[in-house]
């Protein structure tokens, strides 16, 4: 999470600034503030090393299929369709590998390509035939609901290869043998979290120095430094706690890979910038030479292939494929991008901001189970918190 | 005489800024109150304390309308009182009748069942005082803008207008319907309706207004009375800009080269009626170092056939050719007609041009992120550097090249939009309606511009509706009319006549 604050405004003043960037920081203040709940709530188990664990295997999936979201929201689309490509990709990846017997690797490779041929069929109409992505995926998430059932005749298909399972349930093993508290502890998990809360905050100092020496740095040294810290500490605490389970889960390496991917495409390149642009004002984007009905496409491909990864993730984790898997995704993924603090409207959003959406959904989804609320109420508590998260952003929005 | 309206010391500041500052408005019965003042000088911040939009406690100062303190708390309250305001952008619901619109929110309803007969029946009674024929069952979208524009009114007089508030009403008309307005405010006057009118076009304010109100920087400079006296439009230009303006473009020596840029038999379709031919036959030619103007009433085309010529962006079965350099290239998308070297700077900067919620520098670089960046990462520190530069050369007022262009003054997003089309290195430039709503100071420093540009060599195209801009900026105009070419003249023989009779003669035939 090394990119909360892109420069906004050139302003050194404290005030100003913390104004100018509330939302990122009330962002992961609130997710800080909804672990501490729990935390309390259900007696010490959040941060449990199993249960964290837990939070990071059951969310991976949402996760994945946010960072994707994220790209069609900013363009100024939906993708209604995403949980039940996810599910159709797993039950094709269950004939696959399952009933046909084919090996594990071309199997993920062939699932997520048909993900990302999803995408761009939908893109296409999407991008060329101007029908609002809200139809076209709706239809699209009817059409592969059904397709997911007649794959999978109804039943569940299972279980997957052990190779495949390792996605979801396998962890980076351990080079060393330490113990720690008279349990087993995983160094390399702890070594890999020190090397990673190393490189990011060495890539700040540099990028904040370049920044000063541009005349560009505008997020006073105070905040930055905080920032930084708090940053270690989460870090470290992190992976401290994996460390004391059972080490980097497999998934992790994926999602942070993603993230890391994500986030910079969204601020650095090109294609994040025009992203943006169309998202902003396609009308003024296209007259300036961007071919938005390329990038429409393009952005639906990476959806359908995130998708479809996302649905191979799920069945290596349930190491089945039924036919219920993905059913609601969607809702998950769209929610986390808009408390993330993506705009409807297209143009605005943050890849960081959507993860801290998809953990803070999680964390409340893990939170409220282990405290033993019903599925009905935690619907609720959750509606809830989406309205409140957006109503609060237009807010304060106009209010500024 | 009794004034019907007195703003006493109104002052209103924004966080930062004083946008007014005891400022002083006196308007008599059935007279027209001309406001004048460069952008960004406080006019609409006045009529929006006067109408409620700042309600009554968020300004200092008093309002007396009809010899009675008001403290308006919102439109609705203003309105009660028969202060109406049209605004720049007409709030007409475009799907919906003309009658529909007319009694919006105002429905002749009983128990909530709308009586259209009688709805119908007060449609034409209005209508006919503002002078249209048109059936009330028409839709708002299938009449035009300056016909829309008499239907606002026509809503206004609906709502026993006292004192009517036009925001630039005839910036987006052309020149027969601009007079029908004009016409229509001088008969409301006769029947005793006071206007107040803020315009930038001075000749028009010389026209019709009885009085004109100067602002310039927040503060009320002068009010002139134009029976007692003839008022120049130097006069006013001066009182608005605090200096003699000696000349109001900047004088050029041109230096005219090679033909760069020609466009051969040019003909497009409308991109919805398939029939309806907008572009016929157009040939043109622009030199290097050369200023062409495109003069023209509204809905000449001349829009329409720039866009199609920019990578078809307007129109369907586009035939013709396009040479640069003597060498016919591809237009036939906007990549590639970028890649040929051309750029088309919109008239509608807000919808076409810029992304107003991002920051200047992301909007300066977008047409040409490829010289910012190298394989598709952008060098942000080169980007930051380029965005400067532009701010720099170009004179761009803000606080930042981070500074948001929805935040922008017109002249400044348009410096924006320039920058933009700088950028993208072309050797065609065409410019549309490029000093749209924007001020008098403003518009010399584009000119400005326009004229470094012909002196780099650069074919420069401008269209615009303002004659004198034309007369004053171009080195050869061509005159154009229901989607022909129907005149070419060196400007040194040009004059306004000349190019109105030009149009005039092309209907006839």
């Amino acid at each position: 999470m090394t990119d909360i604050n892109v420069p906004v405004a050139k302003s050194a003043d404290f005030a100003g600034f913390i104004r100018h960037n509330i939302r990122d920081y009330a962002l992961l203040l609130s997710l800080l503030a909804i672990m501490v709940f729990f935390q309390f709530t259900t007696n010490g188990t959040l941060f449990m090393p199993v249960n964290m664990t837990n939070i990071i295997l059951q969310n991976s999936y949402i996760v994945i299929m946010a960072l994707g979201m994220l790209l069609i929201i900013v363009a100024g689309h939906i993708d209604l369709s995403v949980g039940s490509v996810s599910g159709f990709i797993g039950a094709i990846a269950a004939v696959l590998m399952v009933n046909l017997k084919l090996d594990v690797v071309s199997s993920s490779v062939i699932c997520i390509a048909l993900g990302a041929a999803i995408g761009a069929g939908q893109g296409y109409f999407t991008a060329y035939y101007k029908i609002p992505a809200f139809i076209v995926t709706l239809a699209g998430m009817l059409i592969f609901k059904g397709l997911e059932l007649n794959a999978l005749g109804g039943a569940s298909v299972g279980p997957f290869p052990k190779v495949f399972q390792l996605l979801s349930s396998g962890y980076v093993p351990d080079l060393f043998n330490v113990t720690f508290a008279e349990e087993p502890f995983n160094l390399l998990a702890m070594l890999i979290g020190l090397i990673t809360t190393a490189l990011i905050i060495y890539f700040n100092l540099a990028d904040r120095r370049s920044q000063q020496k541009h005349g560009l740095a505008e997020e006073p040294d105070v905040i930055f430094y905080i920032r930084n810290l708090l940053i270690a500490v989460g870090l470290l605490g992190f992976s401290f706690l994996m460390a004391r389970y059972r080490g980097l889960p497999n998934v992790l390496i994926v999602m942070f890979a993603l993230i890391s991917a994500f986030v910079f495409i969204t601020t650095r390149t090109t294609f994040g910038r025009r992203i943006y642009a169309m998202g902003g004002n396609e009308k003024a984007a296209k007259l300036s030479g961007i071919n938005t009905e390329k990038l429409t496409l393009l952005a639906f491909t990476i959806m359908g292939a995130l998708a479809g990864l996302a649905g191979l993730v799920f069945a290596a984790r349930l190491n089945v494929a039924t036919p219920k898997a993905g059913a609601g995704f969607e809702l998950d993924v769209i929610a986390a991008c808009f408390i993330g603090g993506a705009a409807t409207t297209g143009g605005v959003g943050k890849v960081v901001g959507a993860v801290i959406g998809a953990f803070m959904m999680g964390v409340m989804n893990n939170g409220m189970s282990i405290m033993g609320i019903g599925i009905d109420w935690q619907q609720v508590i959750k509606g809830v918190v989406l309205l409140l998260a957006v109503f609060l952003d237009v807010y304060y929005k106009n209010k500024g | 005489m009794q004034p019907v309206l007195q703003m006493r010391g109104i002052t209103k500041t924004f966080p930062g800024v004083n946008a007014l500052t005891n400022v002083n408005l006196e308007v008599r019965p059935a007279e027209i109150h001309a406001i004048v003042g460069e952008n960004g000088a406080g006019k609409s911040t006045l009529m929006k304390v006067l109408s409620g939009v700042y309600p009554h406690g968020s300004y200092s100062g008093e309002i007396i309308f009809e010899g009675q303190e008001r403290k308006f708390g919102c439109i609705a309250d203003s309105e009660g009182t028969g202060i109406i305001i049209i605004h720049q952008e007409l709030a007409l619901v475009p799907l919906l009748s003309i009658a529909e619109n007319l009694f919006l929110g105002h429905e002749t309803a009983k128990n909530g069942i709308i009586n259209w007969y009688e709805a119908f029946g007060r449609t034409k009674a209005l209508l006919q005082k503002v002078g249209l024929k048109e059936h009330p069952n028409t839709l708002i979208t299938n009449i035009g803008t300056g016909k829309q524009q008499l239907v606002e009114i026509a809503k206004a007089l609906n709502k026993q207008v006292k004192l009517l508030i036009l925001d630039e009403p005839t910036s987006s008309l052309n020149e027969t319907d601009s007079n029908a307005l004009l016409a229509l405010l001088m008969e409301l006057r006769n029947q005793g309706i006071a206007s107040i009118m803020i315009s930038h076009k001075l000749n028009e304010i010389s026209k019709v207004a009885d009085r004109i109100t100067v602002i310039r920087d927040g503060m009320t400079i002068d009010t002139l009375d134009c029976h007692a006296e003839a008022i120049s439009e130097d006069r006013i230009i001066k009182a608005m800009v605090g200096r003699d303006l000696v000349d109001r473009f900047p004088k050029r020596v041109p230096k005219i080269g090679e033909t760069m840029f020609e466009v051969k038999n040019w003909s497009c379709y409308h991109p919805l009626h398939a029939d309806r031919q907008m572009i016929k036959n157009v040939d043109l030619h622009v030199k290097a170092g050369e200023v062409v103007g495109i003069a023209g009433l509204m809905g000449a085309g001349r829009t329409e056939f720039a866009m199609s010529v920019f990578g078809r962006a307007y129109g369907r079965n586009i035939t013709g050719d396009v040479l640069v350099r003597g060498k016919s290239v591809d237009v036939s998308t906007i990549s590639k007609a970028m890649a040929a070297g051309l750029a088309y700077a919109t008239e509608d900067r807000k919808t076409y041009g810029l992304i107003l919620i991002d920051h200047i520098k992301h909007n300066i670089t977008l047409a040409n992120l490829k010289a910012v960046s190298s394989s598709g990462i952008i060098d942000e520190v080169k980007e930051l550097s380029v965005a400067n530069k532009y701010r720099k050369d170009l004179a761009i007022k803000c606080s930042g090249v981070f500074q948001n262009t929805v935040n922008l003054s017109g002249g400044n997003q348009q410096k924006v939009v320039l920058s933009k089309w700088l950028f993208s290195g072309p050797d065609v430039l065409i410019l549309d309606e490029p000093t749209r709503g924007i001020d008098v100071g403003a518009k010399y420093e584009i000119y400005g511009i326009i004229n470094q540009l012909a002196d780099a060599g650069k074919a420069v195209i401008v269209i615009s509706s303002e004659m004198p801009e034309l007369l004053g900026i171009s080195d050869r105009i061509y005159v154009m009319n229901e989607g022909r070419f129907v005149g070419e003249m060196p400007t040194s023989e040009a004059t306004q006549e000349k190019i109105m009779r030009a149009i005039m003669k092309s209907w006839e035939n």
